[in-house]
Parts: structure tokens; sequence; C-alpha cells
């Protein structure tokens, strides 16, 4: 039973929030798809150099948010529980081996990178989960979808990148297909858990996202893909907007997850006071 | 062990505001920013209609999200139970503001006065340039409670060591007082009244009590 007044938007965290979650799993993504590759993959460098600059901006941008700029070194201060400092730490970590690879042209270091940029998105997806102010945000799935989101952007961008330059082969579509599924079913199972904590104006706002990345960041892309093997003549353009299109399918959902669709929890009064009594 | 905790009896609270301009005045807080508010509340519908007025704020909880997930250490929970934040620890992420369940927390970015751009006497006489970019909340009037409890006094029942909200109160809805201590005016009020506190499903374990009936005469 509840009487409280009616959940509504948090302001806390605006568009550069969203996009250190949008551009940070898109680099984590990215890294990740030239490691599974890394192999047949020529000009590995740029794909390193892309994955970390887009990790990059976004702590850019969240950096840009806070109110304290010149304390921004006190988020490294609470390992202890905050993944937010977490974050921090593994991102520092991950520049590291990034620029060591870059600069040494060892390409393990570049994969041991990408290996870290798996626990860069998980921190991403922790940070909501911690939020319990934000039922759409503390529900225990959004890490799964999070982090699944990410490998599918980064996959796409991979892909539509090494189309792009004429050099997409089967392992980046192979996974790119697996991240796209994976992120299919991670969204899956985070709505269908949502339905019974987030508010409806919340899942109002998120389910129209849902829908596009369902359709246009899954299905269309996945057809696409096939496709272009199919029809060698379009692999190319297929390609690249198989790609692109469940890029812009995450991108647009994390934004609206962080903007539109992160509704408090308002306050609610199980008993009523029964006046007179005292 | 000393907890303390503020007790808003439901029954008794008229949503006059008093305790939100007392909070306001002697912490100094902005336009916009309140720390104690009181919620005006409709429920049900016409012709059973009733209104309740809720204060809310920092709930001080035991294990408060908060803290948690602060990133710069700056929110602490004092042995005391009370929840504080160093503002000069704090980076202003606001992470603590989503975190929190209760809209507790506020950031204010820029300086903003109650008429028009520049301060009037008693707003730049309290001006701290230190309280914007970072997050701010209730702190339980955690100072007057430290010098209370220094000259001797009992938070709760002196009004010089009891927070500014509880003293200001019209009606007797807001009390204070360590819920650790079975004799105090607060665990009285929770043994002879029935209460519950904001989202508990949660486990933030809130030091924020509302009483809403009394206890049947066997049980309490």
């Amino acid at each position: 039973m509840s009487f409280g007044p009616k959940p509504w938007q948090q302001l806390h965290w605006d568009e550069r929030a969203a996009a250190n979650f949008i551009l940070g799993g898109t680099g984590a993504g990215l890294l990740v798809a030239w490691a599974v590759s890394a192999a047949v993959t020529p000009v590995w460098q740029a794909y390193v150099l892309a994955g970390m600059a887009c990790i990059g901006l976004g702590l850019g941008a969240v950096w840009l948010e806070i109110g304290r700029k010149l304390r921004a070194i006190h988020v490294f201060f609470h390992p202890q529980t905050s993944w937010m400092t977490r974050e921090a730490m593994v991102a520092v970590v991950l520049f590291g081996l990034g620029l060591a690879a870059l600069v040494s042209g060892w390409r393990a270091l570049g994969l041991a990178a990408a290996l870290v940029a798996i626990g860069f998105v998980y921190c991403q997806g922790r940070i909501l989960h911690a939020s319990k102010g934000i039922p759409a945000w503390r529900e225990p799935a959004v890490t799964a979808f999070i982090v699944t989101t990410g490998l599918a952007e980064g996959a796409g961008a991979f892909l539509a990148a090494s189309a792009f330059a004429g050099s997409a082969h089967r392992a980046g579509l192979a996974f790119f297909a697996l991240a796209v599924i994976a992120r299919a079913l991670g969204w899956s199972r985070y709505r269908a858990r949502l339905a019974h904590g987030a508010s409806r104006r919340a899942l109002d706002a998120l389910d129209p996202a849902g829908r596009i990345l369902m359709q246009l960041g899954t299905i269309v892309p996945l057809v696409l893909a096939v496709a272009g093997l199919a029809f060698g003549q379009y692999a190319a353009p297929a390609g690249i907007f198989a790609g692109l299109l469940a890029l812009g399918a995450g991108w647009y959902l994390k934004f609206v997850l962080v903007t539109r669709a992160a509704f408090n929890q308002g306050f609610a009064l199980p008993k009523l006071p029964v006046r007179g009594s005292r | 062990m000393t907890r303390w905790a503020m007790i808003a009896d439901l029954r008794r609270c008229v949503g006059c505001q008093t305790c939100t301009a007392a909070c306001k005045h002697t912490n100094a807080t902005p336009p916009e920013v309140q720390w104690r508010r009181v919620l005006d509340m409709e429920v049900g519908e016409y012709p059973e209609v009733q209104r309740v007025f809720v204060p809310v704020g920092c709930m001080h909880c035991a294990d408060p999200p908060c803290m948690h997930v602060c990133p710069s250490t700056a929110t602490k929970k004092r042995a005391d139970g009370i929840v504080t934040i160093d503002y000069d620890l704090c980076i202003g992420c606001a992470y603590c503001a989503v975190a929190c369940p209760y809209q507790a927390r506020y950031k204010t970015d820029e300086p903003s006065f109650a008429y028009g751009e520049g301060p009037i006497q008693s707003e730049a006489a309290r001006f701290d340039a230190g309280r914007y970019g970072v997050a701010t909340k209730c702190t339980f009037c955690s100072d007057r409670v430290d010098a209370g409890l220094e000259q001797g006094l009992t938070p709760g029942i002196d009004p010089e060591a009891t927070p500014a909200c509880v003293n200001s109160c019209i009606a007797k809805a807001l009390h204070f007082g360590d819920v650790e201590n079975p004799d105090s005016n607060v665990s009285h009020l929770l043994a002879e009244n029935q209460f519950f506190r904001m989202h508990e499903e949660l486990g933030t374990d809130p030091g924020f009590y509302y009483l809403w009936d009394k206890k049947a005469e066997s049980a309490a």
C-alpha cells in the first residue's frame, strides 16, 4: 500500500553521466571485440586507441558533472565499498596497459587491457545496481545488461569500422552476433524483472527504447550480417549498417535509462495515522 | 551505545512547516534546499479522503547506501548513528544522491539567494562557499547535540542540545533522543505506540520513526 507522492525523475545525473555509461561501455566492448579477433586484425593499435579514447571521453564527461573538479583525485579514496572508486581504479590499470601496449607494440598488453575492460564495464553495471534510490537501477539484472550492451556496442563499432576498412572477418562477425544476442537476452531478463520493481512511468520511458533495441538493434543487424555473408558484394555496407544500428540502439537505451527512466521511489506510508488516539 | 533517532508522530503533525523554516534558519540552507521537508499527502478518494503530513529528510540509516557508494569517503557514520558529510572531501559527484532512497541529499552548484542575485544581510553573514558543489543534507543538528552533551545536557530533552526542527514543532509531533536507551523519551514513545519506518524493505535500518497509532492496551 503506497500513499506517497508519485516518483519523479532524478536530476542529479544528466547527459554527462549518461555519456560515461555510453562511451565507457562502447570503449570497453571495442577493446574486447578487437581482442577476440586480434589474431586476424591488422592495424590493431587503432582499435586499442579508439577503445581507450571512448573510455577517456566518458570519464571526461562525468568529470564535467562533478561539483568539485579539482578534487577529482578523491574518487580513489573508497575502494572498500564504492563501485565508482573501483571503476576509476580499473580505468587506471586499463589505460596503463593500453598505453604500454601502444608504446611497446606488444600486442599481449593490449589483450590484457581488453580483459581489464570487461572489469571496467562490470563496475559501471554495479554503479547503477548500488543506486538504491532508483528502482530501475537497483535491479540486480541491470549489471548483466550493462555489460552485454557494452560488448554489443563495442562489437558493433568494431564491425562497422572493420567493414569500412575492408578488413571485416568471420571472427568479428561471430562475436558481433553473439554479443547482440546476449544483449537481447540481458535486456529481456532485466525488463522482466523490472515489471515488479520500477514505476509505471519508468517503464513507459524504457519500453520504446527497448523496442528499438530489440528491433533495430538486434533483429535488423543480425539480418544484415547474415545478408552480408550470403551476398559478398554487399558485405561492407551490410556490416557498417549492422554495426552502427547495434551501436546506436544501445546508446539510446542507456541514455534513456540514465536521463529519462531514473525515477525515484517516492514516499510510501504503509499505515495511515489514527488521529485522536493519543 | 547511543543511537540518536527522530520520531514524527503523524497523528500530531499539522503540516505547518515550522520545522522546515527552523531548519533553514538554523542551517542557512539556500533556496530550494530543505533538509527538513514536510510532505503534504492527499490519500483516498472522495468522500473518503484524508490528508497526511509527513516530515522527511535524512533518515540517518544504520546501513546508509549513501556512505557505501561515496567514492571519496566524505560520507561517514558516527558511532552515535549520525550520518555526516565532510564538505572538504566531497567531490560533488552526486552518487550519494541517487543512492539515497529518501531524496534527502542536495547539491547546489551555484550560490542562489532568496531575493534576487545578491544576498540579503543574513545570507551574506552566513555564506559558506564550502557548501557549494558538494552534497548536503540534514545533520540532526549534530553541532547542537555535541555542544549540548559537552555541557551535560540531554539531547531531545534540553532544547539547547536538540535539533532545531524538534525544538520548533508547535504540535509536539517531532521528538529526538537515544533509541538505544530504554529509558529515553523516544524509547518510551516507541514502546507505547505503533510505528513504521520509511521503505524498511530496503534494509537501510533508518533512524527516523513514524508513529501512527497507539498500541493496544494489552500490547503496550
